[in-house]
């Protein structure tokens, strides 16, 4: 392993209960992808089909919790990762799939399985494969420890190569106002 | 009945009395309320028509203040002071015992529509509770016994105003005196005597005396007294600032009740310093009760030409008094949302400069002071400035009346010179095993009993008043708690940091409570303590976090053995979280389960 392999930052990113909208606009800093390999190592992401994650420097969570796996991931993306970042709003408040909360799990799950045309009565899937919803979509947060969140449905991909350079070069991440948006 | 409408005619009636002028919304919606407990849609619009103005607004107003309703409410309704030292003396068991007496939910009106039960915030009876708010009376000294009667009265359905008397007997329960509580005031003695001095003069013993603000503050009462004489403009205005909100204080309450005169006379006082005419009392709703005795003895004082023109045949000094009711609201206290209030509106904290003493009462020149504070300056017209300064410390002159409740075996009204020392007060009021004091109420300072060689004074421990006792039984994590519910309840959601901010603590300090607590909690809550203490807009939201500072500074085990973790722990129960998935798949395979419901440590 050459030097400049060996003090590259490890970085990890997944995707929860989100849309992948904030991978893409990740994929969005357009050439600043070619400094960023020369600055990091990916680890588990959906870059590179690595299925779980080693020790990292950073791991990026895009998405909120909603089911079993989801905590498991996440939990194994908190063990391994010294920085974790809540990237987006659904990572940070749960965003989009939580306006599910003020409907009760039991009925929303009838409404899908039992009572929509088309469906049939084919009763609520039990196949041990697939993972259970948790009976409240949460932010990241309110499961593991975050260390740093980015704002935005998604963040553009300029206030995300703007976070990932301060925090690789070792400054606090800081976000000036035009980049700091909630929508 | 409930939703019987309050006719137009009533309407008109009570904005004519209020002579049709949008400040006075506060008092009008007050007025409007009464008959029905409510206010109805249809009467808000019929209101914002009469007083021209928009619809929005009077709901804004009305919205603002915890005792105005704008949905229905029980036609009795039953509000348990919630502060700390209530809790202790256990009004929550019988809050709840009364409810299933009820058969009502808490803070729900019964389906018929006859009984509301909750809470409100200290009503100041701290020295004689648990008491409760019955149709906004109180109801002193509340014991299974007395829960009881009251369920057989409210099914009954016997008025509020036929209940035992003794329920609503106010003691005033003063164990000390000096020179404050020894005054035996001839009304209109001390008036003759500024008088006698002249205004100048009379200004120059104010200075002489330095007494300063009571009300928490601790500002030089002369300065701002001169700062108002001097300012431009000629209709200046005298506030007394009867609204006594902070939890475990009620020595203004006392000063209504046995020194009304001596209030009065010191608003009055003020205004011959500063030229003003026109005086308000601004009386916290709780304190309501004392609304009628209060008139009378301002009707009295209009007769003696105590108040009115030509005060004692003086020419040219002419000033009156009209007492303001409060609605429910904490934050009034703050002299700029009391300002605000008076003119009618919510209770939104003003930034300042300009001060009161500049722009104050509708724009004019105002001098705000605390009732204590007024009562004294009869005490220095009478004696002079000199003989006032002489009691107390350099920086810190004349008396101060403490409030004292919770573990002692007299609980009630001490007043002292300045100075005194914290166990000096602790053996007077017969409390022993003290853990910690809370002085000045949950905005105040907690006292461990390595600091009671500490003085009462504001070079030392400042307060407004309130001195809560709490003995070694106590869990100091829940008295902390209490206060941040306290200040999350009535932040006046005006600014982010303390709206935000202080449901953020309380999350917090539940999550702890109910542990799920963890290392990190610590690290978050004293972050929060930090943004509001140094972001908020107001004296409020910069005092939330000092119960949780100073119990985490000094009682810290009360914090870290709640805790369960040492990193992060949710605030719920993962696998809980999974159980109506379980239930709805018919599954309880060992991938429906979490096996630990922890983060890795
Ligand atoms: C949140 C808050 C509540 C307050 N409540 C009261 C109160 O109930 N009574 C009072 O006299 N002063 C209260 N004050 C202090 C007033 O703003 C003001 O300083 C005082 O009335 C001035 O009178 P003084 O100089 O005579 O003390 C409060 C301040 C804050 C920030
Ligand atoms: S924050 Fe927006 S873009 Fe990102 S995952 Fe959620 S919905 Fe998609
Ligand atoms: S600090 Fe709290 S009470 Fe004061 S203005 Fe802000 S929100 Fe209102």
């Amino acid at each position: 392993m050459s030097t400049a392999a060996r003090t590259r930052v490890r970085l990890a990113t997944t995707s929860l209960a989100g849309c992948f909208g904030c991978h893409m606009s990740f994929l969005d800093i357009d050439e600043h992808l070619f400094e960023l390999v020369e600055l990091v190592e990916f680890d588990r992401s959906p870059l590179t089909n690595i299925k779980h994650c080693s020790p990292c420097d950073i791991g990026l969570i895009e998405g909120g919790v909603c089911n079993a796996e989801n905590v498991h991931v996440l939990r194994e993306f908190r063990a391994q990762c010294k920085t974790l970042v809540a990237i987006g709003a659904c990572a940070i408040n749960g965003g989009l799939p939580a306006q599910r909360n003020h409907i009760p799990l039991e009925a929303c799950l009838r409404e899908v399985y039992q009572s929509r045309a088309g469906l049939g009565a084919s009763g609520v899937p039990n196949d041990p494969e697939l993972p259970l919803l948790l009976d409240k979509v949460r932010p990241i947060h309110e499961v593991v420890r975050v260390d740093y969140s980015i704002p935005g449905c998604p963040p553009s991909g300029e206030a995300i190569w703007k976070f990932l350079s301060d925090l690789i070069a070792g400054r606090t991440p800081r976000l000036s106002h035009p980049m700091l948006h909630f929508d | 009945m409930r939703s019987h409408e309050i006719s137009s005619s009533q309407i008109a009636d009570v904005v004519n009395r209020h002579h049709r002028l949008p400040d006075r919304l506060l008092q009008i919606l007050i007025e409007l309320q009464e008959p029905s407990g409510w206010l109805p849609p249809a009467t808000l619009t019929a209101l914002a028509d009469a007083l021209g103005v928009s619809r929005a607004h009077v709901e804004g107003v009305a919205g603002f203040y915890s005792f105005l309703h704008t949905e229905p409410v029980g036609r009795y309704r039953l509000l348990f002071s919630d502060n700390i030292i209530e809790h202790q003396l256990g009004s929550r068991e019988l809050m709840a015992a009364l409810c299933s007496k009820l058969w009502v939910e808490p803070h729900k009106p019964s389906e018929d529509g006859l009984v509301s039960v909750s809470t409100t915030s200290c009503i100041g009876m701290g020295d004689q509770g648990p008491a409760m708010l019955a149709n906004g009376r109180p109801v002193l000294r509340l014991s299974h016994q007395r829960i009881n009667q009251i369920a057989e009265l409210v099914r009954q359905q016997v008025p509020v105003s036929e209940w035992p008397e003794a329920f609503f007997h106010v003691d005033n329960n003063i164990h000390r005196r000096d020179a404050m509580l020894q005054l035996d005031l001839a009304p209109g003695a001390a008036l003759q005597a500024a008088l006698a001095l002249g205004r100048a003069e009379w200004m120059r013993q104010m200075q002489l005396s330095n007494l300063r603000g009571r009300g928490g503050a601790g500002f030089t009462t002369a300065v701002k007294w001169m700062a108002c004489a001097d300012a431009p403009g000629a209709d200046k205005v005298v506030v007394c600032n009867a609204d006594e909100g902070e939890p475990g204080t009620f020595k203004d309450r006392v000063l209504l009740t046995t020194l009304a005169d001596a209030v009065f006379e010191g608003m009055t006082l003020a205004a011959w310093a500063v030229g003003a005419r026109q005086g308000l009392l601004y009386l916290r709703g709780e304190y309501r009760y004392l609304r009628p005795t209060l008139e009378a003895v301002l009707a009295r004082r209009r007769s003696a030409g105590l108040l009115g023109r030509q005060i004692l045949g003086k020419a040219g000094f002419d000033f009156d008094i009209e007492i303001h009711l409060g609605a429910g609201a904490y934050v009034c206290g703050e002299e700029t949302a009391l300002l605000e209030s008076l003119e009618g509106k919510r209770g939104t904290p003003r930034i300042r400069p300009p001060f009161p003493v500049t722009r104050g009462y509708l724009g004019r020149p105002t001098v705000v002071n605390n009732v204590e504070t007024l009562a004294k300056t009869c005490l220095i017209a009478l004696e002079g400035g000199a003989a006032f300064a002489a009691t107390g410390t350099a920086q810190s002159t004349g008396t101060k009346l403490l409030s004292i409740s919770g573990d002692c075996a007299r609980p009630g009204i001490y007043e002292y010179p300045f100075g005194v020392a914290i166990e000096r007060v602790l053996e007077d009021c017969g409390a022993s095993d003290t853990q910690a004091v809370q002085v000045g109420g949950a905005a105040g300072i907690m006292l461990a009993s390595y600091e009671f060689h500490r003085r009462i004074a504001f070079e030392d421990v400042p307060t407004a008043g309130a001195f809560m006792v709490f003995d070694s039984s106590r869990d100091l994590f829940e008295v902390a708690r209490n206060f941040v519910a306290f200040f999350a309840h009535e932040s006046c959601g005006f600014c982010t940091p303390c709206r935000v901010g202080t449901s953020l603590l309380l999350k917090a300090m539940n999550k702890l409570a109910d542990g799920h607590g963890a290392k990190t909690d610590l690290a978050d809550i004293e972050w929060i303590d930090r943004l509001l203490k140094n972001a908020s807009h107001c004296g409020l939201g910069s005092a939330a976090p000092n119960p949780v500072m100073d119990t985490l500074l000094k009682f810290r085990p009360a914090y870290e053995r709640r805790l369960r973790s040492l990193d992060f722990a949710p605030a719920f129960n993962l696998d809980d979280a999974l159980a109506a998935a379980r239930r709805a798949s018919g599954r309880d395979d060992a991938a429906a389960h979490f096996s630990a419901d922890h983060a890795p440590r």
